[in-house]
């Protein structure tokens, strides 16, 4: 039988020739995170299990990017606790206030993640490697002490099913609106426990961006990974960050998937899902005319410098409706940098919105942004579910950047096309 | 023997209905436990009794891997979860932490909230008294069975560090 990406880096990563789809292997891990909310457990876990040190210093990534700046005493505790960690142990990666970031677009950019790496973080977004060809899968915080003591993880052989996408996008569609209708066709749990793969001419088209993006959300599926073929797309965005080649790994004619979908996208139009849940999407005109109190830009899903770039080319030159609230947290420290370079940060104030700090903000509704009873956001993040952003009688729309940035000037749910003009019909 | 009463649920119940994020602000598990279900059932920290068992639909606990969900659960009293499936970063959080799941399709619809409810683990056997069900469903076996029996993936680890420490 031939194996599928994902069962190679697991055979590879726990010494074994084949693996299959049900196995359970102990693998070695390239890389382990953590972040503030979920470090501390993992600490408890990792100073019980009593053993002298982590297994490698070098190899255990912590941010603190949930509830930073500190919001309160109990959040500036939890930090303290991974600071001092950190420090007694000599973590290489521990990123402190300044250099820190949301961890998913942080980590690839820092370049501590090539192809072939099996990664697992204490956070269930960690699936966004795989847009690197990388093995990644989120975890508890139990699995992340003991694999900082062992740097060893248990994991279960997962079936892959196959996603083709065929078609050329239209405009201001990109992978969010893939992912957002891929999940709507196979629902929340249509993946669970297993290995989405992205392929296509389609996707073979994609930035960096948009395949972090549609890994990301993996997860919104059950999945336990999504994952790319690396090709001349992933180099360039590698080149300058990883000095390790990786293992660059590709599907063959004998790969087994479990199924099969061809998804054309020709004629897919931004998607947008309706509360409460990431799996109800529908084409942005069916929710035309929906009032909004607040957009938020930003996340491990949509915090890039592309997703900026994208919201500043509605937004230049147009003002933020009265009485809509518009939040972008730039997703790291340079990618704030790159876009006040280029003066997205200056149009966007100019706009009317509020920039935040690299962080996670509104997105889990801890910090930043929460939303109040019976308020309606358009969010570029990952998760509606009920209470998610805020008050438990509170709405999310989940967006690419475009579309929240067009409903944060039109004071409603709307196609981006309808604030431009009609040039861009 | 797990005995206790039934707590029901629907589809995919998630991490952020478990317990909000708003308060992963700790780690203390007593703390913990009084957000159970914050937002869906205030109250549900003082009703719930040690020993209850929660019965639900498919892919409960999807969404976040905050381990706080199966902590704020466990040290609330509940003894065991039962479910159509699981999401699956939850599932691995609770036998890591030694909180028992059981994936039951069929047989246990007609069970209803407060329903009185015995399972053996072992055995794999389950009663509903009340609604005369008398179930075999599959018993916990392999990794899952020596996590839960260890009382989690921690105990479980430190076993195996003892036991290659006495071989060397």
């Amino acid at each position: 039988m031939a194996m599928t990406i994902t069962q190679r880096i697991l055979a590879m990563h726990s010494g074994k020739d084949e693996v299959r789809p049900g196995d359970i292997v102990e693998a070695k891990v390239d890389l382990a995170l953590a972040n503030d909310i979920t470090a501390p457990l993992a600490i408890k876990v990792f100073e019980e299990l009593g053993v002298e040190k982590p297994f490698d210093r070098e190899k255990i990534a912590l941010v603190p990017d949930h509830f930073v700046p500190n919001k309160d005493i109990a959040s500036a505790e939890q930090v303290k606790m991974v600071r001092e960690f950190a420090r007694k142990y000599g973590i290489t990666h521990f990123f402190e206030l300044g250099e820190t970031g949301v961890e998913h677009i942080l980590l690839p950019e820092k370049g501590l993640i090539a192809p072939g790496d099996l990664v697992v973080g204490a956070d269930s977004h960690t699936c966004t490697y795989g847009a690197l060809g990388a093995f990644a899968t989120g975890v508890g915080s139990t699995d992340l002490g003991v694999t900082m003591a062992t740097g060893k993880i248990w994991l279960r052989v997962p079936e892959t099913i196959k996603f083709e996408y065929k078609g050329r996008l239209r405009p201001f569609v990109g992978g969010k609106d893939l992912i957002l209708n891929t999940i709507s066709l196979i629902g929340v749990d249509g993946a669970n426990y297993k290995t989405m793969f992205f392929t296509g001419e389609t996707v073979k088209e994609l930035s960096m961006a948009d395949r972090f993006t549609m890994a990301n959300m993996a997860v919104e599926a059950g999945a336990k990974n999504g994952i790319f073929e690396p090709d001349e797309i992933t180099r360039e965005f590698l080149k300058d960050r990883v000095e390790k080649e990786g293992l660059w790994l590709r599907e063959g004619p004998e790969s087994t998937f479990q199924k099969e979908y061809v998804i054309d996208v020709s004629s897919l139009e931004p998607q947008v899902a309706r509360p409460h849940s990431p799996a109800n999407s529908v084409e942005v005109n069916e929710l035309k005319g929906i009032k909004i109190d607040q957009v938020f830009i930003g996340s491990c899903t949509n915090g890039r410098y592309e997703d900026l770039y994208n919201a500043f080319q509605i937004l230049k030159g147009r003002k933020v409706a009265k009485g809509v609230r518009l939040i972008v947290l730039p997703g790291t420290p340079t990618v704030y940098k790159e876009a006040l370079q280029n003066g997205i940060i200056e149009g966007l104030l100019e706009s009317g919105a509020v920039i935040g700090p690299p962080c996670c903000g509104p997105c889990l509704g801890g910090h930043m942004g929460i939303l109040a009873e019976s308020e309606v956001a358009v969010s570029t993040s990952n998760r509606n579910f009920l209470g998610r952003m805020g008050h438990p009688k509170s709405f999310v729309y989940l967006s690419n950047p475009f579309v929240a940035a067009a409903s944060a000037v039109a004071g409603e749910i709307i196609h981006p096309k309808h604030v431009l003009g009609a040039s861009h019909d | 023997m797990i005995k206790g009463r039934v707590w029901k649920f629907g589809d995919n119940v998630d991490t952020d209905v478990i317990i909000p994020a708003r308060y992963l602000n700790t780690s203390n598990k007593q703390e913990l436990k009084t957000f159970c279900f914050k937002d869906l059932i205030p109250d549900f920290s003082d009703r719930i009794k040690k020993g209850d068992i929660i019965l639900a639909g498919e892919n409960f606990g999807c969404g976040s891997s905050r381990e706080h969900a199966p902590i704020a659960l466990k040290e609330a009293g509940v003894a065991l979860i039962i479910a159509k499936s699981f999401a699956r970063i939850f599932f691995r959080n609770s036998l890591n932490i030694g909180l028992p799941l059981l994936e039951v399709k069929q047989g246990l619809d007609e069970v209803e909230q407060g329903d009185e409810m015995e399972v053996d683990l072992k055995t794999g056997k389950l009663f509903v008294k009340e609604k005369n069900i008398s179930l075999d469903v599959k018993p916990i076996t392999g990794l899952e069975k020596e996590l839960i029996e260890a009382g989690g993936l921690l105990n479980y680890t430190k076993n195996r560090i003892l036991r290659s420490e006495n071989r060397s």
